[in-house]
């Protein structure tokens, strides 16, 4: 599904992805955990096609296509999709159209007409039933005032209605009490299949119990210095990081 | 000769070609004095710091054109409100289209003020309200001194007008050049209601320059509800001199669209003349190229207990220039009064600017007064999060400009209007995306 080989990345000329290599095959649930600051969402975001980051070096190839040419809205109707760390507030645009724009366009770059409001109604009502969403919810403006466990479950909601071949959940965990978290992390394997993969980004042992991980890398200054199976994450979760740092160090 | 003698000069003659025994002989005479005293407004003056007419000026309009115009009505309907029923008052170069219009004298007058001048039986309300609250600034005067022609529409006591009231003005470029100067009154009598949608649209490239005023009075609990569109193409102007007079609990709200036209000048005047009024004025504006949009408006807040909302809102790309204005003045006995203005902008370009001025004279010590000003670009992580989800970059852009102006569609209150603003916006952004927020 995704291969990303010897990635570097900057901004503003200061690099913060230093050789990163990651694969991800169809299927799979890989976890990146990591210390504050060591480049996790930015991985997320070059991933998605954010334009602030410049790529220097390396490449990202999604089903063997390259995407580094390819924009942040044709990479998600390739199928991306990126669950924000911190989800952004759009006033004046209500969650339910804001979706639909998302779908309708989605199927347009694909040469599909508008999905018919019937199906879309739907869709929406099964996707946000799934997630326990509040109608009343969805004619909101878009995270605009939502609480920080909202707009992660929103964004969930998001990913339920898109579809997507592989997700990236960043820190979707933060914020979420812990129904919540039982209840995304169940949406999230409810729309699991042999067919897409998700790599979670999380400081938390505890999501990765609910969506359990095949894979587990530590993200440090920029690159993945160590991987493993899901047991690995219990082993950070009771030991911290300093003993990576100074295996990375020595 | 410049255009200032031109119309000094002119007016000898207008006035004896129209009625010289009208009421309002004085009026217009006074008027012209005070035109010629006063000339055009310069950067000079501090409200037209930053809108300089110099350039619209230069042209040689005419005046009066003498051709009658004929326009077929499908090949002009664009411009009209034309899937609802509405009354029209319709011109085509200054010159009344009967055949475009359709008047009423049915328990409203919705006609002409060529007719309301003249005739007798309007002598009563021309006396009480003609020109009596439009000021004398020169602009304002100049169109006093030529005031013969334009919408005027009386609404009796506890009338609920039904339809919409459109009065549009069309230049067919027939003329190298154009001045127009169209005189509107509109009396809405104690508890009555009415929606009115004004328009100038020019056919051709030909210069054409609106110098318009409009007298609303809004009695004891009457509404009146008006909607301007300027979507003018790009040698048309338009200086809109527009006066509201209210009375106890009446309401009156002015939405202004501003898409358009070369220069476009709009001077809206509110005063509050009772208690619990709530004027209401609202704006977005679009514009791009070498467009020039200035609002300036003013709330004169003289009795207590009153309202005034002020909701403008600006996207300026290309090399275009925006100019808001808001002048909020609180009499000393207008105790209680809530007082709230809000300029928002988003500039898309490097070369675009606005300038944006609140002006707070505020002499009662118990009010409740707001105003903010917002310049700035669109919000780049807005953009990516939405184009993360698919939503290509035009579209996202297109998003989030609708929906920063949302805010005043919202207050729309005639459907199809609605539905008519929010295509052009999308029009304008260049998407074609239904936004049905
Ligand atoms: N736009 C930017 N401009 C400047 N520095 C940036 C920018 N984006 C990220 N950085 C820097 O890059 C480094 C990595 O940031 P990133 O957000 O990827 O960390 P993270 O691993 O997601 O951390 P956390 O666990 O706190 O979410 C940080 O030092 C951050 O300050
Ligand atoms: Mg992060």
């Amino acid at each position: 599904m995704l291969k990303i080989k010897d990635l570097h990345a900057s901004v503003e000329g200061k690099p913060i992805l230093n050789g990163i290599n990651l694969e991800v095959k169809t299927g799979e649930v890989h976890a990146i955990m990591g210390p504050n600051g060591s480049g996790k969402s930015t991985l997320a975001s070059v991933i998605a096609g954010k334009e602030e980051y410049e790529v220097t070096k390396g490449e990202i190839i999604l089903e063997n296509e390259d995407i580094e040419e390819l924009s942040a809205e044709e990479r998600a109707h390739n199928g991306i999709f990126l669950s924000f760390q911190y989800p952004i507030e759009i006033p004046g645009v209500s969650v339910t159209n804001f979706i639909k724009t998302a779908i309708n366009e989605t199927r347009k770059a694909k040469g599909l007409g508008d999905m018919p409001a019937k199906d879309m109604l739907k869709m929406i009502r099964e996707k946000s039933e799934l997630l326990e969403i509040d109608r009343k919810f969805l004619s909101r403006s878009l995270n605009e005032g939502f609480s920080g466990g909202e707009k992660k479950r929103n964004e969930v909601f998001q990913m339920a209605m898109l579809e997507p071949k592989l997700a990236i959940l960043d820190e979707t965990d933060s914020g979420l009490d812990i129904d919540a978290l039982r209840i995304v992390a169940n949406g999230v394997n409810k729309l699991k299949s042999k067919d897409n993969a998700v790599i979670v980004i999380t400081h938390y042992q505890r999501l990765l119990e609910y969506i359990v991980p095949d894979v587990v890398h530590v993200l440090y200054e920029g690159r993945i210095v160590k991987s493993g199976g899901k047991e690995l994450a219990h082993e950070l979760e009771e030991k911290g990081y300093d003993w990576i740092k100074e295996e990375v160090n020595a | 000769m410049d255009l200032k003698e031109k119309l000094v000069s002119s007016f000898l003659a207008f006035e004896e070609s129209i009625d010289a025994h009208s009421p309002v002989h004085d009026i217009r005479n006074e008027a012209i004095k005070t035109f010629e005293t006063q000339g055009f407004p310069t950067k000079k003056e501090e409200a037209w710091k930053y809108t300089s007419l110099n350039a619209i000026l230069k042209h040689d309009y005419s005046l009066f054109p003498k051709q009658e115009n004929a326009i077929e009505y499908k090949d002009i309907k664009e411009y009209f409100l034309d899937d609802i029923d509405t009354y029209k008052i319709i011109f085509i170069d200054g010159k009344y289209s009967s055949h475009l219009s359709q008047t009423t004298h049915d328990g409203i007058d919705v006609c002409l003020m060529s007719s309301a001048l003249n005739k007798p039986k309007y002598r009563q309300i021309i006396e009480n309200y003609f020109n009596k609250i439009a000021t004398k600034d020169s602009l304002t005067s100049l169109n006093t001194a030529f005031s013969s022609e334009g919408a005027y529409i009386h609404i009796p006591k506890n009338k609920l007008v039904e339809k919409p009231i459109q009065i549009i003005h069309f230049s067919t470029g027939n003329e190298s050049a154009l001045m127009l100067q169209p005189r509107n009154l509109i009396v809405a009598d104690e508890n009555s209601e009415v929606q009115i949608f004004e328009r100038h649209q020019s056919l051709t490239d030909n210069p054409v320059l609106t110098n318009s005023v409009t007298e609303i009075y809004t009695a004891k609990r009457a509404i009146v509800d008006y909607y301007k569109l300027q979507d003018d193409n790009s040698n048309a102007s338009l200086i809109d001199n527009t006066f509201v007079n209210q009375k106890d609990q009446s309401h009156c709200l002015v939405h202004t669209f501003s898409f358009g036209g070369k220069l476009t000048r709009n001077n809206l005047n509110f005063y509050q003349n009772g208690e619990r009024i709530d004027s209401t004025m609202k704006g977005i504006t679009i514009i791009g190229d070498k467009q020039h949009v200035d609002h300036n408006t003013l709330v004169h807040h003289i009795e207590p207990n009153c309202e005034s909302h002020q909701d403008y809102k600006g996207v300026f790309g290309d090399s275009s220039t925006g100019v808001f204005n808001g002048k909020i003045v609180v009499e000393k006995r207008a105790q209680k009064t809530n007082a709230f203005q809000s300029n928002n902008n988003i500039l898309l370009s490097d070369k675009a600017s606005i300038n944006s001025k609140p002006q707070l004279e505020i002499f009662a010590d118990d009010v409740k007064c707001s105003h903010g000003c917002t310049i700035g670009q669109l919000d780049e992580s807005a953009l990516f999060y939405m184009r993360s989800r698919g939503i290509p970059k035009k579209e996202a852009k297109a998003l989030l400009m609708y929906a920063f102006s949302n805010n005043v569609l919202s207050s729309v209150r005639i459907p199809e209007l609605k539905q008519r603003i929010t295509n052009l916006i999308a029009n304008k952004l260049g998407v074609n995306i239904g936004f049905d927020l």
